[in-house]
């Protein structure tokens, strides 16, 4: 079957990239376009790893399709710091050692920082629920969960 | 021991490693690729108990774009009646796990395996494999494994005599424990069960290699690359010194990746093709025939007096190896009553083969299983004797000079520490409301030392670079860079911390035991030691007096007092700049078998309440008290405690592998395993007690494996406080719960 041609746009970047139609976007990202932060650690929509932005929705990439990504626009995990500074996110989880093997880290990061832009004032059951896709097996989430608290406090303070 | 200034040791700084994972940029295996790479995927047998006949590769290595096809022809035969022994892995059972040889013992035990242009192509061509099976009467389950006409899986084993699944025995003995009965005024002996459990790392196993002119090189995730090099060689037949495995960053392990499975695989498809090899495994492959730990059915009797001194206890313990021998029963049988001052103990560990995948290490190996039935059972003799269970604890706990079952008598020890800082912890006092109650338990392991290898650089500028030899999964690059900063006198961040390849630092033992910060730290130490004589010299030598005369304080080298004469201190990056003149290149190595780690205890409480419609038991509040010597990084450390107690209560309330009636597991996914996810639990305080180790320069005693010790009867216990009904069978999850309720 011919490749299928893609246009989109990645962590601000216009993109091409030729693929199969049964391709997933995480493929894609791991494999051709050498974007390995996402991570796979299920393929099936289970584990959260693979979390990407899709037109600022949260997605898992091993459940879409690399076709999908035709002029939608993606944000991934290499997108998240602003050069050498990182988001505040970013930062929070070095200062409360919210990681340790850091294999589940990009997707949490990710879908953390979705969580505060819908909610930059979330209790500890709401980023408890929200991050319910997102495992971790390293952590137990105590310091994830506090180090997502934490930044959402400092964010609203700083605005 | 080192006089400490306690700048940097235990200090919260952020890790070497960090920026790196936060952003993506971090290489694990799976993110690494070579040029010309192409892709090897496993067929893997669809019975869990079969007689391989033949095996017929044509019309898979016709297929287009089949590079190569491997069977365990392939790869180095170990004959089924010598026993060649890797550390405490025999090689017989790793070599027929990487490639089932006579039979197929488990669904799922790899039977060929196939290098291809694709991921796609390779996973075509197992298809095409052809292998006649002569299917064979299977069986899962401990109590079927022993019976007397249970399917027998190897007929070179026998127990007493006879054909058997028991694949071994341990005992150990203390005192006389009939006559200790016999003094008890309460004795109470319990059968529990627990379920194999996953290891769960989030990342599956992966491995790159490449062979070129006969040398290998892998890259894969796991917790030791010298292990890794070992094992490939011997299944290989490529020398050691032709191959380098090189440590990627790894998504967890927890002693799940202390053996190998894709890396011989790959490197004889690699040899073959000519070309570089990938190989990772899907979540499904993960959980069929990887890890897990073992499924147990145990006995455990406790004897008492009235005044609540335990006088004798027994325990029996059948655990679930898998197809092929090597359950950890030395971990059961050892540690379920090591915690206590118990003067008769007789504990027995059964080793049983069933067709389930092999097992391997995980955190603590056959401790938490122990502890369970231990600790419950000591949760009833309290209740028995009117008792709380804390100060029954306390009463009989192990201290220094106590001799355990196992062996040895306990030195400096802070497990008493931890029951106090339990009873006087606020979590013991809160009140607890109507369906919800409180439990505790406590336990030990034995923590391991062993070769450790290091190398301590003064870079030219006046800067450190140390290298180790044991991966990094949870902090210890950090742990290391605060050890060396703070022996030196310099700043942390002028510290940077690499983990070696085979080929760049000495052997070092694997990432497991508990041993990696308390080993390391020995050798850097003593590194570090030999850097800062030398540097003193190199002082000495530029102010032309006795380098006797010179000490090293605060980063910078200075006369010893008024005698020496008067010269200005002199930096790191002084005599760095001067190395050449003075001498050459600075730095020093030490390779050592590290000794004196001592075991580790702790206490955990836990408070659950229950949803009698749902059967649902949520985890309230949950508290770890350590004993862990030094936390040098105290986050980390931290770290350690809350996953551990994360991942007991996950073996308690949810973690179990379902087969059908084919032995096939039925649930080999994340979400039909269910491990617990962010909105299952609450906080997990982790309070940690430093008695330190004296002997370790820094007092550092392991602490990555002891929090899985105690959750399992913590939560039990907690369970049965809510609902004054025990549970003797993991795990707690709702329709269990359900039926025990419904049974009222
Ligand atoms: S890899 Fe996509 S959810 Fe696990
Ligand atoms: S840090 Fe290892 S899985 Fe989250």
């Amino acid at each position: 079957m011919a490749k299928m041609h893609v246009a989109t746009t990645i962590n601000g970047e216009p993109e091409e990239f030729l693929c199969e139609p049964h391709d997933s976007m995480l493929d894609l990202l791991r494999g051709a376009l050498g974007l390995t932060g996402a991570k796979e650690g299920c393929g099936t929509g289970d584990c959260g790893a693979c979390s990407i932005m899709l037109d600022g929705r949260l997605v898992c990439s091993c459940l879409m399709l690399a076709p999908e990504a035709e002029g939608r626009k993606i944000d991934t995990i290499e997108g998240m710091a602003q050069g050498e500074t990182l988001h505040p996110l970013q930062q929070k989880f070095l200062e409360m050692a919210a990681l340790q093997c850091g294999i589940c880290t990009p997707g949490v990061l990710m879908a953390s920082r979705a969580l505060l832009e819908r909610n930059p004032d979330p209790t500890e059951t709401e980023v408890r629920f929200w991050l319910a896709g997102n495992l971790c097996r390293c952590t137990g989430y105590d310091k994830i969960v506090r180090a997502v608290l934490e930044t959402a406090a400092e964010m609203r303070g700083a605005a | 021991m080192n006089v400490i200034n306690n700048k940097w040791i235990g200090s919260r700084t952020i890790r070497p490693d960090g920026a790196d994972k936060v952003t993506g940029r971090a290489s694990y295996s799976a993110d690494t690729s070579m040029p010309g790479m192409i892709w090897g995927k496993v067929l893997r047998s669809p019975h869990a108990h079969a007689r391989i006949v033949s095996i017929d590769t044509s019309r898979a290595e016709a297929h287009p774009g089949v590079k190569a096809v491997v069977t365990a022809k392939d790869i180095v035969e170990f004959p089924l009646d010598k026993s060649v022994m890797l550390g405490i892995q025999d090689m017989r059972w790793m070599s027929r796990n990487v490639l089932a040889r006579e039979k197929v013992l488990f669904h799922g035990h790899p039977v060929a395996a196939v290098a291809a242009m694709s991921e796609r192509i390779a996973a075509e061509a197992c298809k095409l494999i052809e292998v006649v099976y002569e299917v064979l009467p299977h069986v899962i389950e401990i109590e079927e494994a022993i019976k007397p006409d249970a399917p027998i899986l190897h007929d070179f084993l026998s127990f007493e005599g006879k054909p058997s699944n028991i694949a071994g025995k341990l005992e150990h003995k203390l005192g006389d424990v009939e006559a200790g009965f016999a003094k008890a005024d309460v004795v109470i002996e319990r059968h529990f069960k627990t379920r194999p459990v996953h290891q769960g790392y989030i990342e599956p196993h992966s491995a790159l290699v490449s062979v070129v002119d006969g040398k290998a090189v892998i890259w894969s995730s796991s917790q030791g690359q010298f292990m890794v090099r070992a094992m490939t060689s011997l299944l290989t037949g490529i020398p050691q010194s032709d191959i380098r495995a090189i440590p990627a960053e790894i998504g967890g392990g927890f002693g799940g990746k202390t053996i190998i499975y894709l890396e011989p695989v790959a490197t004889i498809l690699a040899k073959k093709t000519g070309r570089p090899v990938k190989m990772v495994m899907t979540r499904d492959e993960v959980m069929r025939a990887t890890g897990p730990t073992s499924g147990s059915m145990s006995t455990v009797k406790i004897g008492a007096t009235k005044d609540g001194k335990i006088v004798a206890a027994q325990g029996t313990f059948y655990l679930q190896a898998g197809a092929l021998p090597g359950s950890p029963i030395r971990g059961a049988a050892g540690c379920a009553f090591a915690p206590y001052d118990i003067p008769n103990v007789h504990s027995t560990g059964f080793d049983v083969v069933s067709n389930r995948s092999k097992v391997a290490a995980y955190r603590a190996p056959g401790a938490p299983i122990g502890a369970y039935a231990a600790e419950c059972v000591l949760d009833e003799v309290a209740e028995a004797l009117g008792m709380d269970p804390l100060e029954l604890r306390l009463k009989n706990a192990a201290r220094q000079g106590t001799k355990a079952a196992h062996g040895p008598v306990f030195p400096v020890i802070g497990f008493v520490d931890t029951i106090e800082a339990a009873i006087a912890h606020p979590h013991y006092k809160t009140p607890l409301g109507k369906l919800q109650g409180r439990g505790v338990a406590s336990g030990f392991w034995f923590n391991a030392g062993g070769e450790s290898s290091a190398q301590v650089n003064i870079t030219e500028d006046g800067n450190v670079a140390v290298t180790t030899g044991h991966p990094d999964i949870g902090g210890s690059r950090a742990s290391i860079a605060n050890i060396t900063a703070e022996l030196l006198g310099i700043d942390y961040k002028r510290v940077s911390v690499l983990i070696g390849d085979t080929a760049t630092i000495g052997y070092s033992n694997l990432t497991g035991g508990s041993r990696v910060l308390f080993a390391s730290a020995m050798v850097v130490t003593q590194s570090t030691e030999k850097v800062i004589k030398t540097l003193c010299e190199r002082a000495a030598k530029i102010w032309k007096i006795d380098p006797e005369a010179v000490v090293w304080e605060d980063g910078e080298a200075k006369p010893a007092g008024e005698n020496a004469g008067k010269f200005p201190a002199l930096s790191l990056v002084d005599i760095a700049a001067k190395a050449s003149e003075t001498g050459g290149p600075i730095g020093a190595g030490v390779q050592q078998n590290t000794q004196g780690a001592e075991g580790g205890f702790a206490t955990h409480v836990c408070d659950v309440e229950v949803d009698p419609e749902l059967g649902i038991v949520r985890v309230l509040r949950y508290t770890s008290f350590q004993d862990v010597g030094r936390a040098v990084h105290p986050s980390y450390v931290e770290g350690q405690m809350q996953g551990g107690a994360a991942q007991g209560i996950g073996w308690a309330l949810s973690e179990e592998y379902l087969y059908d009636k084919n032995g096939k597991v039925d649930n080999a996914s994340f979400l039909d395993y269910r491990m617990p996810v962010c909105s299952d639990l609450p906080m997990l305080d982790a309070v940690m007690i430093e008695v330190p180790n004296p002997k370790h320069p820094q007092g550092v005693r392991g602490v990555g494996e002891v929090p899985l010790v105690p959750p399992l009867a913590a939560v039990a216990n907690a369970v049965a406080n809510a609902l004054g009904k025990r549970f003797y069978s993991l795990p707690m999850s709702p329709p269990r719960v359900l039926e025990v309720l419904d049974g009222a």
